[in-house]
């Protein structure tokens, strides 16, 4: 038996090793979010020379221009409004179908289940350019209701996946008062299935406004009007137009980026469920 | 009474079903039937072409198979260098270390960012003329490594594929570190009463079970780096000169050159080639988890 002391010395080592690595790689993750706000607070003269981390005269009017002449107040409005109609739409559209896949028995309910199902997992890489031809042929390209409604889509199979699973192991009883007490099927969903369902909900909001919030690529192609941008695709522009306002730019990204970190540091345990359960899934 | 019922039940599944038929269904269809044409988008007449456009891709586009092999090329760092930092990171947290909660926090932070603000940020701190990296290196004395990251031909790809697993190792680590919490502690007591030391128990037990994790994570690193665009579109927008071109890049050029059709078909067979290789895996996985038991 070596003496106890050895092993002490032993755990001390490797703990402080673990956390030195656990430091540095958490140091990583942040640093480049300070740069970011840290160049946001410099002027377009100070930028390009000042590589202080804390710049001496903090610009905090940096933020009022990007938000005024860069537009970028419009567009955050816009990232709002469009994350809030589309989770607002997945969670009826999604709990909905969800519910009676769940609870109710009819012709074709299987096929259609699983085919929601199999949309979660088949790859099609290249589906975005019939879909942008279809939003041309509706007239839904550059309308703010074609990009939310392809938005829907985009989160209603995770969605309805999470809400079944969910249903599935929720006690029917309550349901069935309620039904002996005459209430309707719609009338059951709404007042005892969904508040029931708060918990998952919370996943199903969390996971899709994120979602929507960062989306990119069907927003660049179905909007083509400035007005209706929101903060990604106004960002990318913004950067391709005044490529040497990096301070402006870097107050733009500040803006898009701080209410996504605010919103996962409050709901963090919801998006770790989220992404274990979507694995399992996948 | 019943037929009633049974169409009320058809009621809840209906807006879904119409979302996805038009939004999912019709498209995925469309770019089957695409694929076999040539068409601008606009004028009235497709022109059937067979299997003309797979042709053209597979035998005449050069630029095509560069992308394709790029793409590749970010996906092997990634489960490399990504998956294997995150697999050390989560079994580092999978033990009784102080301050876990606020490490997961915090590794979690690049994944939840979009691809176009780390993209843009990352830009900043590379760029050739004023970025970060460059004065750091001339600072500390090392000028001649300096050079413009995101331009140049030969540190292009590698700056993309790093920043892209800077932003993804953070999904690997929460899915292992999930795994890693269901191996039941008793095994690893039991190992140590038997005399197994740290590293026996390391190869012997944690590994071993972890395997069907690190399929899915491999899997999941696969489709998501394979398919990664717009975070290259925010760094050098695909340049300079094709060097960090990626497929779905090659689409979207396809659509602005008004070849629906070869678009399409690109699609088609990018598509293939993705599900093939997570088939593989999949069966793979089938294989050592049968072995396994």
């Amino acid at each position: 038996m070596k003496n106890p002391l050895y092993y002490k010395i032993k755990s001390i080592t490797l703990n402080t090793l673990i956390h030195i690595f656990l430091l540095t790689i958490a140091v990583s993750c942040l640093f480049p979010l300070v740069w970011m706000i840290s160049s946001s607070l410099k002027t377009q003269s100070t930028i390009f020379s000042d590589t202080s981390l804390i710049p001496q005269q903090m610009h905090w009017e940096n933020y009022a221009l990007a938000w005024k002449e860069g537009g970028f107040g419009r567009y955050f409005i816009n990232s709002i409004f469009y994350t809030t109609a589309v989770v607002i739409g997945i969670i009826v559209v999604a709990s909905l179908a969800a519910y009676a896949f769940s609870r109710f028995s009819f012709p074709g309910r299987n096929i259609m289940f699983y085919t929601f199902m199999a949309a979660m997992m088949i790859p099609i890489p290249g589906s975005f350019v019939p879909l942008y031809l279809l939003m041309n042929k509706l007239g839904l390209r550059d309308t703010r209701i074609g990009y939310i409604l392809c938005m829907i889509n985009v989160g209603l199979s995770t969605s309805i996946f999470l809400l079944k699973t969910f249903f599935d192991k929720m006690p029917r009883e309550l349901e069935d008062a309620a039904r002996i007490d005459g209430c309707s099927k719609f009338g059951i969903w709404w007042n005892v299935a969904l508040p029931l369902a708060k918990p998952v909900l919370a996943v199903v909001v969390v996971f899709n406004a994120l979602n929507v919030w960062n989306e990119y690529l069907l927003a660049y192609l179905i909007l083509d009007n400035r007005k209706l941008y929101p903060l990604q695709v106004a960002l990318m522009t913004f950067q391709g137009e005044y490529i040497t306002k990096y301070h402006l730019l870097m107050a733009g990204l500040t803006i898009a980026a701080l209410p996504i970190i605010f919103v996962y540091v409050l709901m963090q345990k919801y998006i770790v469920k989220g992404v274990t359960q979507g694995a399992i899934v996948g | 009474m019943k037929l009633k019922s049974t169409l009320e039940n058809y009621l809840f599944v209906l807006p879904a079903v119409v979302i996805f038929s038009i939004f999912y269904i019709y498209p995925f269809s469309q770019v089957f039937y695409l694929g076999l044409y040539e068409w601008d988008g606009v004028s009235a007449a497709k022109q059937f072409m067979g299997l003309t456009n797979f042709k053209e891709i597979i035998f005449s586009d050069p630029i095509w198979w560069k992308s394709m092999l790029q793409a590749g090329w970010m996906t092997l760092v990634a489960l490399t260098f990504q998956n294997i930092l995150a697999f050390l990171l989560a079994w580092a947290c999978d033990r009784e270390i102080r301050f876990k909660n606020w490490y997961r926090l915090v590794f979690f932070i690049p994944p939840i960012l979009s691809e176009v603000v780390v993209g843009l940020v990352w830009q900043w701190i590379l760029e050739g003329n004023y970025g970060l990296l460059n004065s750091w290196l001339t600072q500390v004395g090392l000028s001649d490594l300096t050079r413009t990251w995101l331009t140049d031909p030969k540190t292009a790809l590698n700056c993309v594929a790093i920043v892209h697993s800077w932003k993804g190792f953070g999904w690997g680590f929460l899915i292992f570190l999930a795994g890693l919490q269901t191996i039941p502690r008793e095994l690893y007591e039991a190992a140590k009463v038997d005399g197994a030391n740290s590293w026996y128990t390391f190869t012997k037990i944690t590994i071993p079970l972890m395997v069907p994790v690190a399929i899915l994570v491999a899997i999941l690193t696969i489709l998501g780096t394979m398919q990664a665009f717009v975070l290259i579109m925010a760094m050098t927008g695909g340049g300079p000169a094709y060097h960090t071109q990626v497929p779905i890049l090659r689409i979207l050029g396809s659509m602005d050159g008004s070849r629906y059709g070869y678009a399409c078909a690109q699609g088609i067979l990018f598509g293939v080639i993705l599900v093939t290789i997570s088939f593989i895996q999949y069966r793979f996985s089938k294989r050592s988890q049968a072995k396994g038991a």
